[in-house]
């Protein structure tokens, strides 16, 4: 099988080989893994063709290309070994097309007359056709590795161009300081896109998020080809009536506005207020088949509460006839608050993987984010449940804190342990299992005391200046 | 919202759940809106299979729209028979591996009249209600409420 070489943005370390994975599995290629480094931006894999690449990496988000590996090495001496033997066969092919030939440095890097001499010692290759720089035939290059403040490079590799990824478009396209609406808690656009990935999502594909907000994750859903909705308990979150953490916004910007700015109307069904906890959607189906799903991917990031705690439907003790009576007499008038009590953090947990377990197609995904202390003496927990599979864990880390992606594929029918679906039907009709505020929560968010300058860490980063972290910056 | 997403909402009180006169919940005094929406030929194939097609039927009545046929179309019924059968289609040789080239497929009148109410359609205010317990949901600028009230949680 080919060689690749695919060149990484050095950024979000974890997540990139799941991305990659998720996306050979959308594309059905086969995909492996020969070298890679958390540390290194290069990554080598087989791919059984150029159009397998293609259609791998053009949809990445982490990755910024990728190329036929020629050759690799410790040195220019034993690059130009390795090109001999790995690539002489494939010389001639390119004798005549015009090309472009450039090299480039990852954490150092070397003047313009340097590389037009690295570029000459290339000359065996014999390409005679046109250099040309826009819109070539074909085009090679060199990488050059150095470590920080080394002046030469410590290893290269040699490649001829198979594609570009979306990653710098994609991210320019949905850039936060240019969406209409957003709150304080939307999430960057490169992490909603990397999450659709991820969750599998593909054109025809039917995405949901119970937690949408401003539609971050549904906009990302529907950039890659889902059709989407939503839902939030917040309906003025939805209908835009609420703040925007945007300075000098003006007018009524909603969620319909987000899709039309990026012309996905087409893509979007809508979106309704409601809880998790009591959720309209079809979740026991009316034959009673219950493995019958209909969703193919959830994409969420759901409340933590950390700060306020959080709150499903409901009222904390059980209500007088009377208060019963006004409820009854109120909740159709405008204004009218339905009551909320308090909820734990793994109680939402159990919640959406029931939930997730009851409505997606069979292998479809879950991906679910969720926040850690970075305490050893807080125990990870990571939910599960017998019809969902563990697929990958991706991890954000932050000074006091990181947050989690989870994934999660359910499982065909045969795959389902028997007995299984059994016992999450009875926990349904029995209702939420762990609704107390239990001790487990307090120790959780004991990693949190110091959420305040977590929050601000977070909203700095998101008004901060454009920063790209990726290519040579040098990380600290 | 549109018309595909009362396909997937029954009443939110869970022990409705299990009746089956909670799905789907019924319109009353809606306002439809038409959205003009790119036909989606890949997601109607998708989806076709898991429509409620009854209950779409009741609905489709209720708000007066034109009669859906008594059974659901097959996949195959939502694509223009091809004029170039699958064995003569065009293949090309992509570089390092054979790939055939994706032909581009035409909707039938019976893909642009599903996707006409499923995806063009929309209830913009109203109510949807319950056929088991009669508990109203109120739509409003498209956007329907589901938090139940105190004394329903
Ligand atoms: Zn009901």
């Amino acid at each position: 099988m080919p060689i690749y070489l695919i060149r990484l943005a050095q950024v979000h370390e974890s997540f990139r080989k799941v991305e990659l994975q998720a996306l050979a599995d959308l594309a059905g290629v086969s995909l492996q893994f020969i070298k890679y480094d958390d540390n290194s931006p290069y990554c080598i894999v087989n791919l059984p063709s150029d159009s397998a690449a293609r259609k791998v990496i053009t949809r990445s988000i982490l990755a910024q290309g990728i190329y036929e590996l020629w050759g690799e090495g410790s040195t220019y001496d034993t690059l130009h070994d390795s090109i001999h033997d790995l690539s002489a066969s494939k010389w001639s092919k390119y004798q005549t097309a015009s090309f472009r030939f450039t090299v480039e440095g990852y954490q150092g890097g070397k003047s313009a007359a340097d590389q037009r001499t690295i570029i000459d010692s290339f000359s065996y290759i014999a390409l005679k056709g046109q250099p040309r720089m826009r819109d070539p035939d074909v085009a090679f290059r060199v990488f050059e590795a150095y470590d920080l403040n080394v002046s030469e490079p410590k290893y290269f590799y040699f490649g001829r161009f198979i594609a570009e990824s979306c990653r710098n478009e994609a991210k320019k396209t949905y850039d936060l300081k240019k969406r209409h609406y957003i709150s304080t808690t939307s999430m960057d656009a490169e992490l909603t896109l990397l999450t659709a990935n991820i969750a599998h999502v593909a054109p025809g594909k039917l995405f949901y998020d119970p937690f949408m907000g401003t539609g971050g994750f549904p906009i990302a859903c529907a950039h890659f080809g889902a059709v989407v909705f939503g839902s939030d308990i917040d309906g003025r979150t939805i209908r835009g009536l609420g703040g925007s953490a945007r300075r000098g916004q003006t007018g009524k910007m909603d969620v319909v506005g987000n899709f039309k700015q990026y012309s996905l109307e087409s893509s979007y069904l809508g979106s309704f207020v409601s809880d998790l906890t009591n959720t309209p959607l079809r979740i026991l189906p009316i034959d009673e088949d219950y493995t019958k799903g209909y969703l193919d991917g959830i994409v969420c990031d759901p409340p933590y509460g950390i700060r306020e705690g959080l709150k499903v439907l409901g009222s904390r003790q059980q209500l007088l006839d009377t208060e019963r009576q006004s409820h009854q007499d109120q909740y159709m008038l405008p204004g009218y608050i339905p009551p909320k009590k308090p909820y734990s953090f793994t109680a939402l947990l159990d919640d959406i993987l029931a939930f997730a377990v009851a409505t997606l197609v069979a292998d479809g995904r879950l991906s679910m984010w969720m926040p850690t202390a970075n305490d050893e003496d807080i125990e990870l927990i990571i939910p599960n449940h017998p019809c969902l599979e563990l697929e990958s864990v991706c991890v954000q880390a932050f000074n006091k804190w990181s947050r989690r992606l989870l994934t999660y594929r359910r499982l065909r029918e045969s795959e389902v342990p028997e007995g299984a679906l059994e016992a999450v039907k009875r926990d349904y009709e029995q209702g939420t299992r762990a609704s107390d505020l239990n001790d487990f929560r307090r120790k959780y968010f004991q990693g949190f005391k110091e959420f305040e300058s977590m929050k601000k860490e977070f909203i700095r980063m998101k008004a901060g200046p454009p920063r790209e972290l990726d290519a040579e910056v040098p990380k600290r | 919202m549109k018309l595909l997403t009362l396909n997937f909402l029954t009443c939110a009180i869970k022990t409705c759940k299990t009746n089956p006169a909670s799905f789907p919940l019924h319109p009353r005094d809606a306002e439809l809106e038409i959205q003009e929406a790119d036909l989606n030929l890949t997601f109607l194939k998708n989806i076709l299979p898991r429509l409620m097609w009854e209950e779409l039927r009741v609905i489709s009545s209720e708000l007066g729209l034109p009669e859906l046929p008594a059974t659901p179309p097959a996949p195959a019924d939502l694509v223009e028979p091809s004029n170039t059968p699958l064995d003569t289609a065009e293949v090309t040789l992509a570089e390092g591996g054979a790939e055939a080239q994706e032909v581009e497929e035409t909707p039938s009148q019976t893909a642009k009249d599903l996707h006409r109410i499923l995806l063009e359609t929309c209830i913009q205010e109203g109510k949807l209600v319950c056929g088991s317990c009669g508990h109203e949901y109120a739509v409003k600028e498209g956007v329907a409420n589901f938090l139940l009230p105190g004394h329903l949680v």
